[in-house]
């Protein structure tokens, strides 16, 4: 799970991470509102959404006055941002940050992810900071400086005195910064976050060390322990049909394409897609019926999958292992009088029971196209969208 | 010959009584596992409905029984905590059956592992079977064709199954098929598995199922060809069409800042010498080729 940039910072003032004041503005009178409560001439007004690239996109701006606070906030509320993580449809901006501006002395980069080959988070700074990291990585990965964090363990003293000192910082700064490391990693630990990045990191003219930015995502497992993280969910930031299907306990993934796919298991429903592209086709959607495919999930997953105008043929792929597939047979059966499907549904089902399964499909009042290995499935599932791929 | 299990192992089931552990219980008895113990806390002295023992605790359950291999189907907040009890009892090794453990708690299991000579398979996984000998876990049984020459590695659950399925149809049997789980932080890798498949001398070829995310299989290409890894291997990597930045139903699965993606673990294995399937269909026709043509030469 995402957070937006002002509840981070929240999290992370609570922490005692320094960062700006600032107040989150759900409008533009809100915006106005929270510059008189900051009191300061110059803030920034900062786009809310869960992508990178704001800045670039013209989604955050410096304002001098409440003139220029009025105006940046009116152009920046409600637009449709577009960045390099938004895709090219872009975000519409709901929710504004307005914090009072920094004295920027240097920017650097901070950030705390999972290495799994050593089964240790790994804390990293570079002096890079404000660039993109992931570039900064491919090109000079010598300006990226890393401590693992032993498990059971916290980031140590040393560690974040080694990382403030690589950093080329000194006096002062060296303490300032030793605090904001540990706090954060106290942040990362207590709430099971799965990777946080701040970028930039400053230093100010006045030698604080502070998070300027906040990027945190949460491991989705441990969710269930952290109540007050699950209601900072924006659901505006999510696709609708994603939210829906997560209702229901399906694992659903928009895509672009114009086969729809409904698969048991999350590494069969990729190579289901893979296999879907392979035969000239492109898929719809990720979508894991999990282990019980019955007619009621499989009533929830087509529709779910027909709420894409742009899916023109189905793919169903079941292997029944556990659950048989006369079962699972029957219950794209049943769904069917539950949902009305116009477009062909290809269906291959194998394992337990398979031959039953094809013969119950067979049977059947609607018109299934039944296919006899994934290959077979995955060309009839492409032509059947009668569409030149 | 097989990896790991065989007609002598001894397992223990942790969450014997649950739903999960409950039904799969019978259906692992029903294929010949031999289940010498279960555990519950608060039920020990009891018996299920297959005359199992249950204990207390995961030690006294070793300590009467003899049982060697646990088998963990708790639920996820609960979990870690028991792979660290097998730990500590001492099993040789553990199959990890729950989906959804919080990585924080992972990480300490992980290094319990490293500290002990236990060996965990999961989590997040299908679980291990030597078919006609042997099965831990999930997986249906009859799909497999037991006391064969070829070995599977998989991070999927019914992609493994696709995999098993073509090799049978192939008419090619399978020594010992591995779940490894799709989480982050998994207790045995690839190149874990590789190595103790590369001194099975039933052992023919490998096939190797990996998706995006991590870079397991990037690793395993480097150490086979480090290893003079010579048995036939396949490999298939899930999520050539993945999307950047969305986790693909595993918690693994996901393509983060550009790494994890398929097709360098394509090109990886593929660098390595080893037959990359671009379909998910090619798996067990390539298996038999590869073993047809280390046969004629």
């Amino acid at each position: 799970m995402k957070i937006h940039e002002y509840q981070g910072k929240e999290l992370f003032r609570n922490a005692g991470v320094p960062v700006p004041n600032g107040f989150p503005a759900f409008s533009v009178e809100e915006a106005m509102e929270a510059y008189k409560k900051l009191d300061t001439d110059r803030v920034v007004v900062k786009a809310q959404i869960h992508a990178g690239g704001r800045g670039k996109g013209g989604g955050v701006k410096l304002a001098n006055g409440a003139e220029e606070v009025q105006k940046y906030a009116n152009d920046i509320y409600g637009m449709n941002l577009i960045t390099h993580q938004t895709g090219p449809e872009g975000k519409c901006v709901q929710r504004l940050l307005i914090e009072e501006a920094s004295d920027i002395a240097r920017e650097l980069y901070a950030g705390i992810v999972l290495d799994r080959s050593s089964g240790k988070f790994v804390f990293m700074v570079s002096s890079e900071g404000g660039v993109e990291i992931e570039k900064v990585a491919a090109e000079t990965p010598e300006k990226i400086i890393k401590e693992w964090i032993e498990p059971n363990q916290d980031l140590k003293q040393f560690q974040a005195r080694k990382l403030a000192f690589a950093l080329g910082l000194s006096g002062v700064q060296i303490k300032h910064a030793v605090k904001t490391f540990l706090s954060l990693w106290k942040v990362f630990k207590s709430y099971d976050c799965s990777l946080m990045e701040i970028n930039p990191l400053v230093v100010t003219k006045s030698d604080e060390v502070i998070a300027l930015d906040s990027k945190i995502n949460f491991d989705d497992n441990a969710l269930f322990r952290h109540k007050d993280i699950q209601e900072m969910r924006d659901l505006s930031e999510e696709e609708p049909s994603e939210v829906e299907a997560d209702s229901f306990n399906l694992n659903y993934i928009k895509l672009d394409g114009n086969v729809g796919c409904m698969v048991n298991g999350a590494g069969l429903a990729m190579g289901t897609m893979d296999i879907i592209k392979l035969y000239g086709g492109e898929p719809a959607n990720f979508l894991d019926v999990g282990g019980v495919a019955n007619a009621e999930t499989v009533a929830h997953g087509f529709k779910i999958i027909l709420s894409d105008p742009n899916v023109k043929s189905i793919l169903i792929n079941i292997f029944g292992g556990i659950v048989r597939c006369d079962r699972v047979a029957q219950g794209v059966i049943d769904a069917l009088t539950q949902v009305e499907v116009a477009i062909p549904v290809v269906i291959r089902l194998e394992g337990t029971n398979a031959i039953e399964a094809r013969d119950l499909l067979k049977e059947a009042e609607h018109n299934f196209i039944v296919a006899n290995s994934l290959a077979d499935a995955a060309e009839k599932a492409v032509k059947a969208t009668g569409e030149e791929n | 010959m097989s990896i790991l299990i065989n007609n002598d192992t001894k397992l223990v089931v942790q969450g014997i009584t649950g739903k999960e552990g409950a039904f799969h219980t019978k259906q692992m008895v029903e294929y010949g596992t031999q289940i010498v113990a279960g555990v519950t806390p608060g039920k020990g002295g009891q018996k299920d409905d297959n005359g199992i023992p249950i204990f207390n605790t995961v030690e006294n359950a070793v300590t009467e029984t003899g049982a060697n291999a646990s088998v963990i189907f708790v639920p996820p907040p609960f979990a870690a905590d028991a792979c660290l009890e097998s730990i500590d009892a001492g099993v040789d090794l553990i199959v990890c059956i729950t989906e959804g453990i919080p990585t924080m708690d992972m990480l300490p299991v992980k290094e319990a592992l490293d500290n002990s000579h236990t060996r965990m398979i999961g989590p997040n996984c299908p679980g291990i079977i030597t078919p006609g000998e042997c099965k831990i876990g999930i997986m249906p049984g009859f799909i497999h064709k037991p006391h064969g020459n070829v070995g599977v590695i998989s991070r999927s659950g019914t992609l493994t199954y696709e995999a098993v399925h073509q090799l049978t149809e192939q008419g090619i049997g399978q020594s010992t098929c591995i779940g490894i789980g799709g989480d982050p932080i998994i207790g045995t890798t690839f190149i874990d598995l590789l190595s103790l498949f590369k001194d099975d001398p039933q052992t023919d070829g490998v096939v190797m199922i990996g998706e995006i995310g991590g870079s397991a299989e990037e690793e395993a290409a480097q150490w086979m060809q480090n290893n003079n890894f010579d048995k036939s291997v396949v490999a298939f990597i899930a999520g050539q069409t993945a999307p950047p930045g969305r986790r693909m139903g595993h918690a693994g699965a996901i393509i983060a800042g550009g790494k994890g993606t398929a097709a360098d673990k394509m090109e990886s294995l593929r660098n390595a010498g080893i037959a990359v399937c671009d379909s998910p269909a090619e798996i067990g026709k390539t298996m038999a080729n590869s073993l047809q043509s280390k046969m004629t030469v």
